[in-house]
Order: structure tokens, then C-alpha cells, then sequence
């Protein structure tokens, strides 16, 4: 049962991120594209850990941590570069 | 009692997964940006959360032991999705609205993304 | 006493970076508790110019019945957020800005209720006022702006001035 809910799972997410593609290309503005972006790193790290549920390892989680935090620090440094024209002032 | 566990991980994903993709839909489907932001902030966190819920149990369940990464995933993304959230908002606030089409800011008269001084102090709040 | 202040500006945050040193760490160990205490020291001790006052917490009891309302909020408000996405056209839909007073002064409680407001049901909040005394908040769908003003301000504004103010 749980092989087909990961099953479920992971074409759910990688759905999602086929999804957040077409929207980074036809994005209508400068922020649908960071939303969609960020959106992106998320399911990322959904995929990263479901494929670390598969296995059954623990090594996929640390590097989704790494993910998360990169995720946050290049939204930010993208919004911001938008917003000031630099991103360290 | 193991298939009590069984249910309740893949129910989780279920969740996790239904939830993350209504959150990338409404990322296509919304038609003003603004709305846009709502669908991947909230929907994705019960995504995430459900996921890692599923990951947390599998692990307990199968290895025996409580494994903490997935807590300090799913409380990272919670308290960080407010702020990218605030700074999406802000971009969108910069480049396509004016002080007339937002209402009224009450006595401080502007937005802080609308109140850029000569010399910017560092007032806004990011 | 003010030496031990000048030596440990933050101990709160230190005691936060040590606890979450030992959640990186994933394990338990008199290595990394003296090594995350270290780092919980040196990084307030570093950065101590960049926040000179310290936050004042009032009611640290408060915080979890605090806590437990905003997670029952956030599943309520993926589900209403998730069934408006999926069965409401966008046509229906009425999507609108609306301005919240704020009663609070301290930007840690600002900061919470601005991040309060963006995880809880069909509302984002987007900036605040040029001085800090209004928030601006864009609801996804909402008929009743003033429902949603006081429903936000008795739900979580009143809760956070008990906590912090």
C-alpha cells in the first residue's frame, strides 16, 4: 500500500513542478515568476525526501535541508535585487 | 497495529500530494497576480507537512527510531513561507501598483514599499 | 551583571542555537552540545551590534495556546484555500486589499501577526504603513472586509499584545 501511495506521491509532485515550468515561461509578470520559482524548491524538497522514503536512507534529507535553505536565500536575494536594483547594500 | 501505521503514512501522502499539486494549479488557474500568491503559500505547507508527517511515521515505524531532519524541514519552510510571501507581495506592490490603487494607509498616509526617501533610511521592514 | 550582559547579549538565542545545533546534529552528544553552545555563544556575541535592545516576552504560557490556535487555522485555511481554488471560478471569486489598524507597537509581535496573517485562512499580508501603524492584508476571497479586519484582530491581535505588550 505505502509503494503506491509514494507512487501517487511522487507523480502528484513532479505534476506540480511540470506545472510551476510553464508558469516560470509564461509568467505574466516579474513576481509570477519568483512565486513560481519558490514553488518550485518546494516540490523539490518534497521530491527529494519522497525519494529518500523510497529507498529507505536518510542521506536525501540533509541535502533537502540544504535545498530549503537555498531556496529561501535565492527568493529573497531575487526579490530584493528586483526591489533595490542590488541585493547587499 | 502495523497496518494501523500502513493507512495512516500513505494517507499522509495522499494528503501531501493532493495538496501540493491544487497548490501548483492555482498557480496556473488565478487570474491577478496577487491571488496567484495565496495558492503555492498555503496549499504547499499542508503539501510539505503531510509528506514529511508520512516520513516521520515511516521512519519510526520501520527503523525505530525518531528522526529529526523532517521536523526541522517542515519548521523551516513554515517560518520562512510568511516572508518570501511578504517579499513576492512587495515586488508585485513595486512594480505594478500606485499609492491611488491601494486603500487608504490610514494616518501614515503611504505604504513602506511606496515610501522610498532621497536618501533611503532603512525603515522598511523586510 | 553588566559584564555578564556585554558577555551574553541574547541568551535566549543562544539557548535556540544550541537546541537547533543539536537538531542538525540529529543524535545526542557532549561533543556537539559544547560545540552548539559555542556557536550559540559566539554568532549573538558577533552580531550583537545589529540588534541592541532586547524583545520582552510577558506571557511565555500564552505562547503555546497561541501556537495551537494558529495550527488549527493553518490546516482550516489549506482547506478553504483548496476548495476556492478548485470549484470557484474566478469569475465569482472577489479578491480584495484591506487595512488593519494596528494596536501593537513592538515590531516582534508586528512581525508574528504579519506572519500569522499570511499562514491563516484566504488572507496574505503584503506591507505595512509608512510608520508601522497599519498592515495591509489582500484577501483571496472575501464579501465582508470588515468581518475579515475583526475577525483578525480579536482572533490574533488580542492574543499577541497579552503575550507581548
Amino acid at each position: 500500500m505505502i509503494t503506491i501511495a509514494v507512487t501517487f506521491a511522487f507523480a502528484c509532485f513532479s505534476l506540480a513542478v511540470m506545472m510551476n515550468l510553464y508558469k516560470v515561461v509564461y509568467a505574466a509578470e516579474v513576481a509570477d515568476r519568483i512565486l513560481a520559482l519558490d514553488t518550485m524548491f518546494i516540490n523539490a524538497i518534497v521530491l527529494m525526501v519522497l525519494y529518500g522514503l523510497a529507498l529507505g536512507t536518510e542521506v536525501y534529507f540533509e541535502a533537502s535541508m540544504i535545498v530549503a535553505m537555498l531556496g529561501f536565500v535565492s527568493t529573497v536575494a531575487y526579490a530584493r535585487f528586483i526591489l533595490r536594483g542590488n541585493i547587499i547594500e | 497495529m502495523d497496518l494501523i501505521l500502513e493507512i495512516a503514512v500513505s494517507a499522509f501522502l495522499i494528503i501531501g500530494g493532493v495538496f501540493g499539486l491544487v497548490g501548483s494549479y492555482g498557480l496556473i488557474k488565478l487570474n491577478d497576480a496577487m491571488s496567484r500568491l495565496h495558492a503555492p503559500t498555503k496549499a504547499s505547507t499542508l503539501g510539505v507537512g503531510g509528506v514529511l508527517l508520512a516520513s516521520i511515521l515511516h521512519s519510526v515505524w520501520l527503523e525505530g527510531h525518531l528522526s529529526v531532519h523532517e521536523i526541522m524541514i517542515t519548521l523551516f519552510i513554515f517560518l520562512t513561507a510568511p516572508i518570501t510571501a511578504n517579499f513576492i507581495a512587495k515586488v508585485h506592490m513595486h512594480g505594478h501598483e500606485t499609492p491611488k490603487s491601494l486603500p487608504d494607509a490610514g494616518k501614515d498616509k503611504l505604504w513602506a514599499t511606496h515610501n522610498i526617501a532621497p536618501e533611503a533610511t532603512a525603515e522598511e521592514k523586510a | 551583571m553588566t559584564f555578564l550582559r556585554k558577555l551574553l547579549p541574547h541568551p535566549f538565542l543562544t539557548l535556540l542555537l544550541t537546541v537547533t545545533w543539536l537538531l542538525l546534529v540529529n543524535g545526542w552528544s557532549l561533543n556537539s552540545l559544547v560545540f552548539g553552545f559555542l556557536m550559540g555563544w559566539l554568532i549573538p556575541f558577533v552580531t550583537r551590534a545589529y540588534w541592541p535592545q532586547q524583545p520582552k516576552v510577558r506571557a511565555p504560557l500564552k505562547i503555546i495556546e497561541y501556537v495551537f490556535v494558529v495550527f488549527y487555522d493553518i490546516v482550516v485555511a489549506n482547506i478553504q484555500v483548496a476548495l476556492i481554488v478548485l470549484f470557484k471560478s474566478n469569475a465569482d471569486r472577489k479578491p480584495g486589499w484591506v487595512t488593519i489598524p494596528l494596536d501593537l507597537r513592538t515590531p516582534e509581535a508586528i512581525t508574528v501577526l504579519a506572519g500569522t496573517i499570511t499562514m491563516t485562512p484566504g488572507t496574505v499580508s503584503a506591507d505595512v504603513s509608512a510608520e508601522g501603524h497599519a498592515l495591509l492584508v489582500h484577501c483571496l476571497d472575501a464579501e465582508d472586509t470588515n468581518a475579515v479586519r475583526d475577525e483578525i484582530k480579536t482572533r490574533y491581535e488580542a492574543r499577541l499584545k497579552e503575550i507581548f505588550e
